[in-house]
């Protein structure tokens, strides 16, 4: 119907009408959720009888999630391509890191565990791409399933960039460890954090028996790796990246006697990157005589108070980036 | 299984022979029917875990207490290691002077030992440079030492540093460095790359100062050294066993550590293989890479070939390592070292033939001069001989190499002089010796560049010649294929384009249809004559 004011045509357009009618058209639309409610079993998931108890959801996250995929031959390029093109450039960028101790890798063959001290995020990307051929594209990092698996995202990602495999630390399960171990037997090497987790306080904390169990079960040689500086750069505790220098120190690899218990073999792993640590702080003959006396300062650093503790941190307490006056206060 | 080496046969199939040019190549095409060519063995098997073989040597050492038992708190340790000088070229890292050095400290923290000084041996090669250091002990055994002066480089003109120990009943004196000779325990780490190191030339040399080292490097020493590459028959080694003697006589314990290389040099895949491989058995990638190779360095300047070559890391296998009294661990290398080197050759020839290589002991970062031309050719090509020498009496040398009248200002400041004065007078070692050599050797100058800076003592350069004096005594002529004319000249020897024409030379002094052998060297080969 139209209306006419002053004798003109008055009324909606042409153009209105059209939009009104497409709106009309959307809304008698059937939309996804309307199709699938109008679904009828077998259509649809069968609802549960009133009375029953509904069996528990199975979890695909955490420590179940399956990261076979991570080692398909694409899901390899892909890994190296954000290796070497992204993770590469940014721990550049952000960690600067000097890298020692190569030369006591040699003559180590085949699969190896390269267990660190944790300290910060990067570490794992740190790691990764300072391993040297033939292991960096060949190895595999454990990573609390509580953590990085506790979603589909965060999984993905941590399989993809890290080939990582979820490590329960807050229950004991076999699957873990079976699946480190079949893989290791498969010649892939495992970049492992025997602490459990990023220090609190930038002091170490006590290993646990994890690399040992299975550098004992597969027979593979453990290399003791230190990192030094990753807690200025992100520690725990803040989100807040400030770059800064790193420096990754490998060690003597050790390998598991044939009769050697695992608790053993796990001190002598800590006691291994402890020397590590000592050797980065002063010289290595220093190092070298204080391990063999036992009296190597240890990585959990001073039995004192929080304050003495943050204290004796010196300069590797600090999480600022150094303020640069503006000019013209500065030179 | 490696192949052994081999004396091949000239024929008219056989294809022209890489002959080494300084820092380039030639094709040479030998005369078939009276020509052979000595080549080396393929490398030995190197030993796989070598941590573990030192370790064990220390544990177990030939004629000696195990080392840990030799090591006690409060005691004055002193580790002497091999210089610059070895191997050539240098190792790919880790060293394996850094890997013993390790192991022999790491025995010594655990026995809570102090008093550590370690000392590069160098007697009179230049000092060796931070870089060079860390190259052969490592950065950590470096960052622990020498920056409180721990580490550091032997120096045979400090008086302070010296100590006197004895004359040997042919009147030799022996002064060596005070610090090792007043050490609790003297652990010296060689590599024997041939067989003419290690033994008590470890100590009696590396660690002396001229007026020792003088008893032994001169012309007559040199002359009675048949070879100076075997020390049953070398005047070098004798005088120097001599030494040891009173040495030992004198308290000094030295604990011998020794090491020996395979002959991987140029590496079994990449581009420098190629030159370790035979002839006949150059793949078309062999053969492209070398054209490629020969092409390229053609276009460079002589220091961008320099830089390209000595930047080259060897990738040796290490064949062996022995622990203990220096007399048995040195036998023991003997036999390691032959075991690479020696390739039996029936009866000597009229004409050798040499490719010389870029390096030698003395020019390791540096230049190799007119003097280490001889030096290379006369002194150790020429030497790497038991029984009998590959070329006759009166018989002709033929070596390849540009031989550039050049000259490091800074590492060989007076070979300058001594090429410019000593050989522009003479060049007979004797006559050298007599006129000259004391005069270069107390020389303050050259003493304060050999003691503050990096240069080879003021000596150095009359050794070199010396080093060459059997076999100026022992042939007829020497001839240098590609050399600079006048740089040849002065050396005493004669200039030659080709070595077409090189072996037309030759008949003047050795007559018509001469024999010819070529030894394929590098990778090293040693000729085992009868």
């Amino acid at each position: 119907m139209e209306s006419h004011v002053n004798g003109e045509r008055a009324g909606p357009t042409r153009a209105e009408v059209a939009l009104r009618t497409a709106v009309r058209l959307q809304r008698r639309l059937p939309t996804a959720r309307r199709v699938s409610g109008a679904m009828q079993f077998p259509l649809r998931a069968p609802t549960v009888p009133g009375g029953v108890e509904p069996t528990p959801k199975e979890t695909r996250l955490g420590g179940a999630y399956d990261t076979e995929w991570a080692r398909s031959p694409a899901a390899r390029l892909g890994r190296l391509a954000l290796l070497e093109g992204a993770v590469r450039p940014l721990v550049w960028a952000i960690a600067d890191p000097d890298r020692r101790g190569y030369d006591r890798l040699v003559g180590l063959n085949g699969p190896a565990i390269f267990a660190a001290n944790h300290l910060s995020h990067i570490d794992a990307g740190l790691l990764l791409t300072s391993l040297p051929e033939p292991w960096r594209h060949r190895a595999f990092a454990g990573a609390a399933a509580d953590y990085f698996f506790d979603s589909r995202v965060k999984a993905t990602l941590a399989a993809l960039a890290l080939n990582a495999i979820p490590i329960e630390r807050t229950k004991v399960t076999r699957r873990s460890a079976a699946l480190a171990a079949e893989l290791i037997d498969d010649g892939w090497s495992m970049v492992i954090f025997p602490e459990g987790g990023r220090s609190p306080d930038r002091w170490g904390q006590a290993f646990r028996a994890g690399a040992a169990f299975l550098a004992v079960r597969t027979g593979v040689p453990v290399v003791p790796v230190h990192l030094e500086g990753t807690g200025r750069i992100l520690p725990k505790g803040t989100s807040k990246l400030v770059p800064g220098r790193t420096r990754v120190t490998f060690g003597t690899p050790l390998q598991p006697g044939p009769d050697e218990d695992m608790r053993d073999l796990s001190v002598r792993i800590e006691a291994a990157v402890t020397a590590l640590a000592d050797e980065v702080a002063g010289d290595w003959w220093t190092a070298r005589r204080r391990a063999h006396a036992g009296l190597s300062p240890p990585l959990s650093g001073p039995d004192a108070g929080a304050w003495r503790r943050a204290w004796a941190l010196g300069d590797r307490r600090s999480h600022r980036r150094t303020r640069r006056e503006p000019w013209p206060l500065r030179d | 299984m490696p192949r052994p080496g081999l004396v091949l046969d000239v024929d008219s199939s056989t294809p022209p022979i890489l002959f080494h040019h300084g820092e380039s190549f030639r094709l040479e095409k030998l005369p078939a029917g009276r020509s052979r060519v000595v080549y080396p063995g393929e490398p030995l098997d190197a030993i796989r875990d070598v941590e573990g073989a030192i370790g064990d040597t220390l544990l177990h050492p030939l004629d000696s207490d195990p080392l840990p038992s030799l090591l006690f708190p409060g005691m004055r340790l002193v580790i002497a290691f091999d210089d610059v000088s070895l191997p050539l070229p240098k190792m790919k890292r880790p060293d394996i002077r850094q890997r013993v050095i390790e192991a022999v400290l790491d025995l010594a923290a655990a026995a809570g030992v102090d008093d550590v000084r370690i000392i590069a041996a160098l007697a009179l090669h230049r000092r060796m440079t931070e870089d060079e250091l860390r190259h052969a002990v490592g950065d950590r055994v470096y960052d622990a030492f020498a920056p409180d002066g721990r580490l550091y480089n032997h120096d045979a003109e400090d008086p302070d540093d010296l100590a006197f120990l004895g004359t040997t009943p042919q009147g030799e004196e022996i002064e060596i460095n005070k610090a090792a000779a007043e050490s609790d325990l003297l652990v010296y780490v060689n590599i024997n790359i041939v067989s003419m190191d290690g033994g008590h030339k470890s100590t009696a040399t590396g660690l002396a100062s001229y007026r020792s080292i003088r008893h032994h490097h001169n012309p007559a020493t040199m002359e009675h050294s048949r070879s100076f590459m075997d020390r049953h028959s070398s005047e070098l080694h004798h005088s120097n066993w001599r030494m040891g003697k009173v040495i030992r006589d004198a308290g000094v314990k030295v604990f011998q550590i020794e090491s020996t290389l395979n002959t991987n040099v140029f590496g079994e895949t990449g581009p420098l293989s190629v030159l370790q491989k035979r002839e006949w058995e150059w793949s078309g990638r062999d053969r492209a890479t070398y054209m490629a190779m020969s092409a390229g360095l053609k276009r460079m300047s002589a220091n961008s070939r320099r830089r390209i070559f000595q930047s080259h890391e060897a990738p040796y296998g290490v064949t062996s390592v022995t622990a203990g009294a220096i007399e048995p661990v040195h036998e023991r290398t003997l036999e390691h070292c032959f075991a690479q080197h020696l390739v039996p050759v029936e009866g000597q020839t009229d004409i050798l033939t040499l490719g010389l290589p870029y390096i030698c002991p003395y020019n390791v970062n540096s230049i190799m001069n007119p003097i280490l031309v001889m030096c290379l050719g006369l002194g150790y090509f020429f030497n790497m001989y038991r029984g009998r020498p590959l070329v006759r009496e009166g018989g002709v040398l033929i070596m390849s190499h540009p031989t550039p009248w050049e000259f490091h200002p800074v590492h060989h400041p007076s070979y300058i002089d001594f090429f410019e004065e000593v050989l522009a007078d003479t060049t007979d070692p004797k006559l050298i010796a007599e006129t000259y050599e004391k005069r270069y050797a107390e020389d303050e100058w050259y003493r304060h560049l050999y003691r503050t800076s990096h240069a080879y003592h003021g000596v150095h350069p009359f050794y070199m010649w010396y080093w060459g004096a059997h076999a100026l005594a022992h042939l007829g002529s020497v001839i240098i294929v590609g050399g600079n004319v006048p740089a040849v000249r002065r050396l005493g020897f004669r200039p030659a384009s080709t070595m077409q024409d090189a072996l037309e030379m030759a008949t003047d002094t050795v007559g018509p249809q001469p024999t010819v052998t070529h030894l394929h060297n590098p990778p090293i080969v040693m000729a085992d004559v009868t």
